[in-house]
């Protein structure tokens, strides 16, 4: 077996036409590697900060909530911090609330058709960049488990628009000042809408959406307001990329932000 | 204003074959076909090349270029310094014939595994309604020039010569998808993407989006919305309880066209 085309050899039999017997791994010239390194330093500081903000006590100062432990469904959650003022979870759960709701946010951004590109590039190398050989022996892609679970994204997108309606909803009540009146107007509130639209965006710009407002018809023309919305979610979706790493780092900073105010680390008068 | 440029060829039959150096004259205005062809004018005149229209069109004259898939005629000589050795390799991913030709049959035999258009038995041709809106997503994947080299570049079939059966390359996914969109195709185009054609071997990353010359988005509007046309069909509980619902009421129809 003579063919090699990244210093493996391959199932065609000896004698056939064989590709060309390169070895290099790849021939590019430019710095391939830059775009799959920021990606994965990128995911991976979300990871770690995702990880101490789960455990981090310090989710809620009224009248603003942590993004990433709202909505608060314990009955550990401070009386103001509990969506719709209930706990629907009762006493038995004692791990921190966030635990309750992060799967889908978690679960969204995991199967998001962007996100699949940048870690199957960053993380597993498959393929690390266009035209560099991969480093596995082997590859079936998203045709069985685990990878096959990735079609059940669109159940994650209806469930991120319950996260997009609940982050609105704190962004609303971020209106009201610390005794509950409402006219109050912080830079926590602003930080809360900007990331709540940031939110709205990404998750309307997602590929399933795209899908259910009318990508699976094939007669445009008999559903002409399903048409516009799929217009109106194409030129979002065009942008999905810019949208998932702005809502990202928005809905990372919005978490921050309320959690060094509630931990008096930020005091301004206008926090 | 012509300068000496520097090139790499790998040169070789039947996969035998190794890079070359090679000085050529190159002016200004020029594309790395060009200089191929004074390679073969002055010094090789049998290194093999396969081109036609010279102007981006015909798809004949995919090669790789300083590892990237391009066309060599689309390919200008001022996109690289003076100085740069340009390495120039036939495409990876299909058998090499001679020097940069490569036998791209693989494509023609995954086209033919594609039934063609399939119009409802009630509907004659030039009874077909349909505006502009219906098919303008199909219209995209018809500005194809059939250069094979988003199949190329795949690393499905790229880097696993052993998928070749099982998967038909970005291009006939596309075409697949471009089927399943008209409004007038019955087929059953769901099923046989994900069994018979390997969509779920694409795993999204986008390469074929990123090589094709034609600026196709292959991938954000043929193989995604391909992904989630077999979801409705497969992967969906809702769909498929409805499905069988419908089967065992006997009121099923063999077609599940949507719209
Ligand atoms: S997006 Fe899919 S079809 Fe296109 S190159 Fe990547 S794996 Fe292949
Ligand atoms: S889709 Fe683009 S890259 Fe693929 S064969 Fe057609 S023109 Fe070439
Ligand atoms: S959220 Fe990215 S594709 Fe759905
Ligand atoms: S020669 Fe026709 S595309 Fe290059």
């Amino acid at each position: 077996m003579t063919q090699t085309t990244a210093g493996r050899p391959t199932s065609e039999p000896a004698g056939r036409k064989q590709r060309a017997q390169i070895k290099a791994r790849t021939l590019r010239t430019d710095r391939w590697w830059v775009a799959p390194a920021i990606t994965f330093a990128a995911l991976t500081s979300f990871l770690v900060y995702g990880f101490w903000a789960i455990f981090d006590k310090s989710y809620f100062v009224e009248p603003y909530i942590a993004p990433f432990s709202s909505p608060c469904l314990a009955t550990s959650c401070p009386e103001g911090a509990r969506f719709l003022g209930l706990a629907p979870f009762g006493d038995w759960w004692t791990l921190p609330p966030g635990f309750l709701i992060l799967g889908l946010p978690a679960g969204f951004r995991l199967t998001c058709y962007y996100y699949r590109k940048g870690y199957y590039r960053a993380f597993w190398l498959s393929p690390p960049a266009c035209s560099v050989a991969e480093p596995h022996g082997k590859y079936t892609g998203e045709t069985r488990l685990p990878l096959i679970l990735q079609n059940l994204h669109r159940y994650f997108f209806y469930g991120a628009v319950l996260i997009g309606a609940v982050l609105t909803y704190d962004a609303v009540l971020a209106l009201r000042d610390a005794e509950g009146n409402w006219g109050h107007f912080g830079l926590g509130t602003a930080i809360l809408f900007i990331n709540a639209a940031l939110i709205w965006a990404y998750t309307l710009s997602c590929h399933s959406c795209r899908h259910i407002t009318a990508g699976r018809l094939n007669h445009f023309s008999k559903h002409p307001l399903r048409y516009k919305m799929w217009t109106f979610v194409s030129k979002l979706n065009a942008r999905h990329m810019l949208l998932a790493w702005l809502s990202m780092y928005s809905v990372m900073l919005a978490d921050l932000y309320v959690r060094l105010v509630a931990k008096g680390i930020i005091n301004f008068p206008f926090a | 204003m012509g300068y000496k440029a520097k090139f790499r060829i790998w040169r070789g039959e039947a996969g035998e074959g190794a890079l070359e150096d090679f000085v050529v004259e190159v002016n200004e205005g020029e594309v790395v076909l060009d200089a191929l062809h004074r390679l073969q004018a002055t010094q090789t005149p049998d290194l093999a090349v396969r081109w036609n229209c010279k102007a981006g069109k015909c798809g004949s004259c995919s090669m790789e270029i300083n590892g990237k898939p391009r066309l060599g005629c689309m390919t200008r000589m001022s996109t690289f310094t003076e100085d740069e050795t340009i390495t120039v390799t036939p495409m990876r991913t299909f058998p090499v014939i001679k020097d940069l030709v490569t036998d791209v049959s693989f494509n023609y035999q995954k086209a033919r595994e594609i039934p063609s258009f399939t119009p409802p038995d009630n509907v004659k041709p030039g009874e077909y309604r349909m505006q502009q809106i219906d098919v303008e997503r199909s219209q995209e994947f018809r500005k194809c020039i059939e250069c094979f080299m988003c199949n190329n570049v795949c690393h499905v079939i790229r880097d696993h010569e052993e998928n070749k059966p099982a998967f038909a390359g970005p291009r006939f996914l596309m075409r697949i998808a471009e089927l399943d969109m008209h409004p007038y195709d019955v087929a059953d185009r769901k099923n046989a993407a994900q069994e018979e054609h390997g969509l779920g071997y694409c795993n999204i990353t986008k390469c074929c989006t990123e090589v094709c010359p034609e600026h196709i988005k292959i991938t954000d509007n043929a193989l995604i919305p391909m992904k989630e046309r077999v979801v409705d069909r497969r992967y969906d509980p809702l769909v498929w309880l409805g499905n069988k619902i419908f089967k065992r009421s006997g009121s099923g129809s063999g077609s599940a066209k949507s719209g």
